[in-house]
């Protein structure tokens, strides 16, 4: 390390903010859900139970799992507001299929919707240059369409199929098969998203898309397969949600994409691209749903729930933007 | 300097001092300027005068001591309010926008109005006015985002002059400029002069700090070397103050190159944007330098051999491969690109220095998609040795100094252990110290066997390391210049199209 002492180890030339402002994105949000996680305790003597706990898994299988793939969009610098529309004509197509064909084929089916409409949505981004946030939205409102003509606008049920139920709804170790399959997928993304090129390549593309493609990266590539990502876990959640109830409607998801971008961001993943992390979108996601849960739990009127929620996503948007000013 | 500077302090540091983080930017800094001067300040990268500079504009705030402007204590909490007061930064890095025309850019925020609307005939004939008297040659209908760097900074400083300012701080303003651009910045630094106004010029360029300074500060780690008269110092004195001790600067010495030496690159009748009908090869060992104007293309050639924009004629050889015309496959064939611009087309400023270093070589550090990430951490340290640059791998870029930040661009090209680098201004915006590391290191390249392609708008540079010396002229090869051809009044002549010896 000749020269090191010339030129080596000078950091730092940030403003003194960049160290604080970095700790609140990046740890930020282990806070909230910590107290938010006593606070329940101490308020509420049934939510340290093991089955309201277990329930809370459950119930938010599908939209960690939408949130896992989520991050990499966000992450790679898009943006993916078809995912409650996708969830919803994939949970009326497994649910279709399943009925009609076998619960393997409807798993298959559900799962390959989604992922049809993720690289459609992808190819709309790259090949077509379409701004993500427009792009996506547009495809929420074609893919909600069809769900709606497959549907023919009715609930979809599947009662007399009950080993469909199954897929979603065995217990193993007291939790359900959904909630393990979300914590397979959370761990699965996880690791994808920090110990691979891939994920190399995804946070290169977000960070900065133009020195990435200098650097040897498929920046369009690796676009798309975000996007399909997305799309398949929002197919894979609406096949476990329609597993779960043994019914479906093309609407269900309508507030699935809300939910999810407020996980990931409440979690510290920037809307700008380039920065962010699994674990603290698992731990997004569970904050809302503890808040969520606190609502219920306390008898609370679900309309505040909806303004404290908006008003949580407001805040997480503002922290990002002001940890970027001191760049 | 044939009018004297007043003997009133215009601005006067007082015992300023600035931390980042845990690293002591600026330390007990004490600076009387002087009104209607031009003071200098000097010092290596990380030396501190930049962070000085934005203090004084308001682009951050003190952590101690104090500034006194015409005698009355002041303290900025933003660039605008500095600029209320007459201080005016003219950065590194343009700020405008991109998609308004020059003269809308100069005016922002400041328009001539009548009745609520931009008064467009008053905004044109101030305009002109302030481009007459400031000596510049600006359309002012040009799309901003269209002109080269060069002319986009020329609107930056228009823009300070229209609000008034009468203390203007330049932080490295002739970085991007070329020869004849240079002259007329210091033109119009001189007139500002003469016009009574201050200038605090940060500089990494000395002969120019030595002609157009009246006081030069000397910065080193962030406390004041010594501030003295301009007229007593020499570049030699200033390098040593900066250093601590003397340094010569010098070349490392050329090595031969093998006449049965093969040819890596060969560029035959390429034309891409902005490069037409351009023919050139580079043997393996061997430095060929590109010299020309701002805008003769040496940039959009670079890019088009690299594959970052399509070409549109010729052909493209990297040994016995054809180049594919996109940077993954260059990359595949041995190729390699440090970009002009690290900040744009270089480094992810929030991602750790070893995943800034390692993207590149990434398909041959993994398992089955995993990265091996002992083998990386090993290998990223290793090339960060070679270019001496810093031991820290899991800092965010954006932490380093411009010239630890160009290091690590070099440090991703070597890991990928190309036989062509085109290095494009390499050294732009890096301290003296961190030069010559680099001139050594591209030397060594060649030594070993690699064929380098160098840009770069120091003269001094091209001459000092390059076997060859190719000149561009809008878009096309004006001249090869080799052994005792190879001289600053060939290249210029060439450069400028002049068929004399002298440059225009």
């Amino acid at each position: 390390m000749s020269g090191s002492e010339v030129s080596g180890g000078r950091v730092a030339r940030g403003p003194s903010m960049t160290r604080l402002s970095h700790a609140v994105g990046r740890g930020g949000i282990l806070i909230p859900f910590v107290l938010t996680f006593v606070a329940l305790s101490l308020a509420s003597p049934s939510f340290l139970r093991f089955q309201n706990l277990a329930n809370i898994l459950d119930q938010q299988a599908g939209i960690i799992i939408v949130a896992a793939a989520g991050t990499f969009v966000l992450i790679a610098g898009g943006i993916d507001l078809s995912i409650g529309a996708t969830y919803g004509l994939a949970a009326a197509t497994a649910l279709n299929v399943a009925s009609s064909v076998s619960s393997p084929a409807g798993v298959v089916a559900g799962v390959a919707v989604g992922l049809a409409v993720g690289l459609a949505n992808g190819i709309i981004v790259t090949r077509f240059r379409i701004n993500a946030l427009i792009g996506s939205l547009a495809m929420s409102f074609v893919v909600s369409g069809i769900a709606a003509i497959v549907t023919k606008g009715n609930l979809v049920v599947a009662f007399d199929h009950p080993d469909f139920q199954q897929f979603a709804a065995t217990r193993i170790v007291g939790v359900t098969s959904a909630a393990w399959m979300m914590i397979l997928v959370a761990v699965a993304a996880t690791v994808l998203l920090s110990r691979t090129t891939f994920g190399r390549y995804v946070y290169a593309t977000g960070g900065n898309a133009q020195a990435a493609r200098l650097g040897g990266v498929r920046v369009n590539a690796i676009r798309v397969a975000t996007f399909a990502l997305s799309g398949a876990a929002a197919g894979l959640a609406g096949t476990i949600d329609s597993s779960r109830v043994l019914s479906a409607q093309a609407s269900s998801g309508q507030f699935l994409t809300f939910t999810v971008l407020t996980g990931i961001i409440v979690g510290g993943t920037s809307i700008l691209g380039g920065e962010g992390s699994m674990q603290r979108t698992v731990i997004g996601c569970l904050f809302v749903a503890l808040v969520a849960n606190g609502f219920n739990l306390l008898g609370l009127d679900p309309f505040y729930q909806q303004v404290t929620l908006g008003v949580i996503l407001l805040l997480a948007v503002g922290l990002d933007a002001w940890t970027r000013r001191f760049e | 300097m044939a009018i004297p500077a007043s003997d009133q302090v215009h601005l006067d540091v007082r015992g300023i001092g600035k931390s980042f983080g845990a690293t002591r930017a600026l330390d007990d800094v004490s600076i009387a300027v002087r009104s209607g001067s031009v003071h200098a300040f000097v010092g290596e990268n990380g030396a501190g005068k930049s962070t000085l500079g934005k203090i004084i504009a308001g682009v951050f705030p003190q952590d101690q001591g104090d500034l006194v402007l015409r005698g009355g204590p002041v303290a900025f909490g933003s660039p605008r309010e500095a600029l209320q007061r007459g201080i005016a930064l003219v950065a590194q890095e343009v700020a405008l926008v991109p998609q308004l025309r020059v003269a809308e850019n100069v005016y922002l925020g400041v328009e001539p109005r009548r009745t609520g609307f931009i008064d467009r005939d008053r905004l044109t004939e101030r305009f002109q006015r302030l481009t007459t008297d400031a000596g510049f040659d600006l359309d002012g209908n040009a799309i901003v985002g269209r002109l080269p760097i060069a002319q986009q900074q020329q609107v930056e400083i228009l823009r300070a002059l229209a609000r008034d300012a009468d203390l203007i701080v330049l932080d490295e303003p002739s970085a991007s400029l070329s020869a004849r651009e240079v002259d007329r910045l210091h033109e119009i630094v001189r007139n500002l002069r003469t016009g009574g106004r201050t200038v605090i010029l940060v500089s990494h360029f000395l002969q120019e700090v030595l002609a157009l300074a009246d006081t030069v500060t000397v910065l080193r780690d962030g406390k004041v070397v010594r501030t003295g008269p301009a007229a007593e110092e020499t570049e030699g004195s200033l390098v040593a103050a900066m250093l601590g001790r003397p340094v010569s600067r010098t070349y490392p010495d050329k090595r031969l190159v093998a006449d049965d030496s093969p040819v890596a690159l060969a560029i035959r009748n390429l034309s891409a944007p902005g490069v037409r009908d351009v023919s050139l090869t580079v043997r393996a060992g061997e430095i060929v330098g590109l010299a020309g104007l701002i805008g003769a293309g040496r940039s959009e050639l670079a890019r088009a051999i690299y594959g970052a924009v399509p070409t549109s004629a010729g052909e493209l050889r990297a040994g016995t491969t054809t180049l594919a015309g996109s940077p993954i496959d260059s990359i595949h064939a041995g190729v390699a690109m440090i970009p002009e611009s690290r900040k744009d087309d270089g480094l992810f400023l929030r991602r750790p220095i070893r995943e800034n270093v390692s993207l590149a070589s990434l398909a041959g550090l993994h398992r089955l998609g995993f990265v091996r990430r002992r083998a990386e951490r090993v290998q990223v340290t290793g090339v960060l040795a070679r270019v001496s640059g810093t031991s820290l791998l899991e800092a965010p870029a954006g932490a380093l100094s411009g010239g630890n930040q160009q290091k690590l661009l070099f440090a991703r090209a070597l890991l990928a252990t190309p036989s062509v680098l085109i290095a494009d201004e390499p050294t732009r915006g890096v301290d003296v110290g961190a030069k010559r590391d680099l001139y050594e290191l591209l030397v060594d390249l060649a030594a070993g066997g690699v064929a380098i392609l160098l840009i770069s708008n120091e003269m001094e540079e091209l001459l000092g390391l390059a076997h060859r010396v190719v000149v561009m002229r809008k878009g096309r090869v004006a001249a090869e210049l080799a052994g005792s051809a190879m001289t600053e009044e060939a290249i210029l002549a060439a450069a400028f199209g002049t068929s004399g010896t002298a440059a225009a």
